[in-house]
């Protein structure tokens, strides 16, 4: 604009000329910012992108070239998957089961009746992210009594406070959005129990953050490693670390399926809510 | 992260659930309805209490025990002083930090390059990808990488054809560096993840009003941009930090345990790999471990609340 001052006061086609003139660098520059993107964006994508389809074809290559899809028939034969995937489903289940009960009603009260307690709730939550896996299963496993500490289940009961900052993330953005005062007073004026207004009003209207709740929870047990390893359970995770590596490719495929499905679960959620995802995307990174 | 951010509140204390504070004649009848108000969330808290609550109260407690059951700083001050513990602490705080700063750094440009896109979609895309390799890690990701880099991995035959070496020039997956590498596949996703809202932060208006007053690219980055952002980024790197230190799964998988970093050692511990009687020294490393998280976090809420002056 100081140009186009100047431009004018002398008065000089040339002068006024000159802001067109000092766009070309301009233009240059935007240019070589577009490039410089390029290159980075370039990079990026292939550190990403190699090692995935490296360890694809590793696990798929037959020795002679070209792909085959015999390795997948193989996974259910190798030793210990079955039992590792069994125990694997029993965890997440008992863990989903446990978080739902332990959750649901509460986050609903919290919400209706004692809102300033959502800040505690938020505080609580966040301390199983903070708390590394490694040092928390020093505690649980020195503190438990000896018949738990034995137990498989203690995996559950662990894993459900792991779940908890993405359930209750999931369920107060998802009761957020519900005007739940009205639902609830319409409810129970009509004269539905408390139950029956969790079960058969709630729920329903809770179904997209109940959903993704629920497949975290599921990807969270199938992907710990940390504390089902040094409590020695063989789950799917422990299973690809430890299983005899005769066929090193197998353990190699599993552990590429356990990828996608991560994959698939989060673009699942993406798909579900989008602003529920967010948050969760943002704070589930204390898996590694 | 908008989670972190309620940390520094002060009406996040425990004490602010139930209204036990009055005085008066009206103190037990508050006390009652108090309780009674908050009955409902008890098994809740109960379930914290015993399953979080006790065991991180057993790390504090136990750290500071000898092992007839004594006070003493013996613990702590075996693992700070010397020897395989200390070693194993300055190892994972090297880990944590070149794994914070790299890509750190990278995941600043990629979010930048992403974030100047004029193409919705993309940015769509990318930022749901930085979502789900953000979440990449643990056994899965090693085995990626040792079936692509490892010695005979598909990735290394790749660069061997070209007439690349890198087992033969230093490179090593299942040493430090290596595990440094391979962390950076969830470190970068992670930083443009928590990184891009400030560069959508950062208003046209300030670099319209730089370019107007005659600054140049450098001295407006130099002047606004890189101010404005620096909060910002050194949060996020306490975060990575912060995420890199506490990692166990990936390094554990990766090197099977040759790489001696804190998760590591107390793993070993734990899975009584190592000789009897140590079981207070997994306490007190595991309460150091702590401590340095509780640090990092501290950090990274006080840079947040600068960051959040000039960034909403």
């Amino acid at each position: 604009m100081a140009s186009l001052e100047f431009g004018t006061l002398v008065a000089d086609p040339s002068t006024i000329d000159q802001p067109f003139e000092s766009d070309t660098p301009v233009t240059r520059r935007r240019r070589r910012i577009r490039w410089g993107r390029g290159v980075i964006l370039f990079l990026a994508a292939l550190y990403f992108i190699v090692p995935f389809y490296a360890s694809m074809a590793f696990s798929l290559q037959k020795p002679t070239g070209g792909f085959s899809l015999t390795p997948l028939t193989q996974i259910a034969s190798a030793p210990g998957f079955l039992s590792a995937l069994w125990l694997s489903t029993q965890l997440a289940v008992i863990t989903m089961v446990l978080v739902v009960l332990l959750m649901v009603p509460t986050v609903i009260y919290v919400h209706l009746r004692m809102p300033r307690f959502r800040r505690v709730m938020e505080v609580i939550t966040i301390l199983p992210i903070i708390i590394p896996p490694i040092a928390y299963s020093v505690g649980v496993l020195e503190s438990a009594p000896a018949w738990l500490r034995s137990s498989q289940y203690l995996l559950a009961i662990v894993y459900v406070i792991l779940a908890m900052p993405y359930v209750y993330r999931s369920l107060d953005s998802g009761l957020g959005a519900l005007d739940l005062k009205t639902l609830v007073e319409a409810s129970r004026s009509l004269g539905s129990s408390w139950v029956s207004t969790i079960w058969r009003v709630l729920v329903p209207n809770l179904r997209s953050a109940l959903m993704s709740a629920s497949v975290l929870t599921i990807a969270l047990v199938f992907g710990e490693f940390t504390i089902a390893n040094v409590d020695n359970w063989t789950t799917i995770p422990v299973w690809i670390y430890l299983a005899p590596t005769d066929n090193p490719r197998v353990n190699t495929l599993v552990a590429m399926i356990a990828l996608l499905a991560t994959c698939l679960v989060l673009t699942l959620i993406v798909s579900l809510d989008r602003s529920v995802t967010y948050n969760t995307d943002a704070d589930s990174r204390r898996k590694q | 992260m908008t989670v972190l951010s309620d940390l520094d509140s002060p009406t996040s204390l425990p004490g602010g659930a139930s209204s036990s504070g009055r005085s008066g004649p009206a103190r037990t009848g508050a006390l009652v309805r108090g309780l009674r108000t908050s009955a409902p969330v008890l098994p809740f808290l109960a379930y914290v209490i015993v399953v979080l609550g006790v065991p991180t109260a057993a790390i504090v407690n136990y750290a500071f025990r000898s092992n007839a059951g004594h006070f003493t700083w013996q613990n702590l001050h075996s693992i700070l002083s010397g020897g395989q513990y200390r070693a194993g602490f300055e190892t994972s705080l090297k880990l944590a930090l070149v794994t914070a700063i790299v890509p750190g750094v990278l995941g600043t440009f990629i979010a930048y390059a992403i974030s100047t896109s004029q193409h919705a979609p993309f940015k769509r895309i990318t930022s749901a990808t930085s979502g789900v390799l953000a979440q990449f890690g643990g056994v899965n990701l090693a085995f990626m990488f040792i079936a692509s880099f490892g010695f005979v991995g598909v990735a290394t035959k790749w660069l061997n054809a070209i007439g690349v070496d890198p087992w033969s020039h230093g490179f090593d997956l299942y040493k430090f560096w290596g595990v440094a590498f391979v962390y950076m596949y969830f470190q970068i996703p992670l930083m443009v993840l928590i990184i891009t809202p400030a560069f959508a932060g950062l208003r046209p208006a300030w670099r319209e009003a730089a370019e107007n007053l005659g600054a140049s690219r450098w001295r407006y980055w130099r002047h606004v941009g890189v101010p404005v952002l620096t909060p910002a980024i050194l949060g996020s790197m306490f975060l990575l930090f912060g995420s890199g230190f506490s990692a166990y799964a990936t390094a554990e998988a990766l090197t099977a345990g040759t790489v001696a970093i804190t998760p590591i050692q107390i793993g070993a511990i734990l899975q009584g790999n190592v000789i009897a009687g140590e079981n207070n020294i997994a306490y007190a490393l595991a309460f150091a471990m702590i401590v340095i998280l509780l640090v990092t976090v501290i950090g990274y809420v006080l840079l947040r609340r600068r960051t959040s002056r000039w960034l909403r």
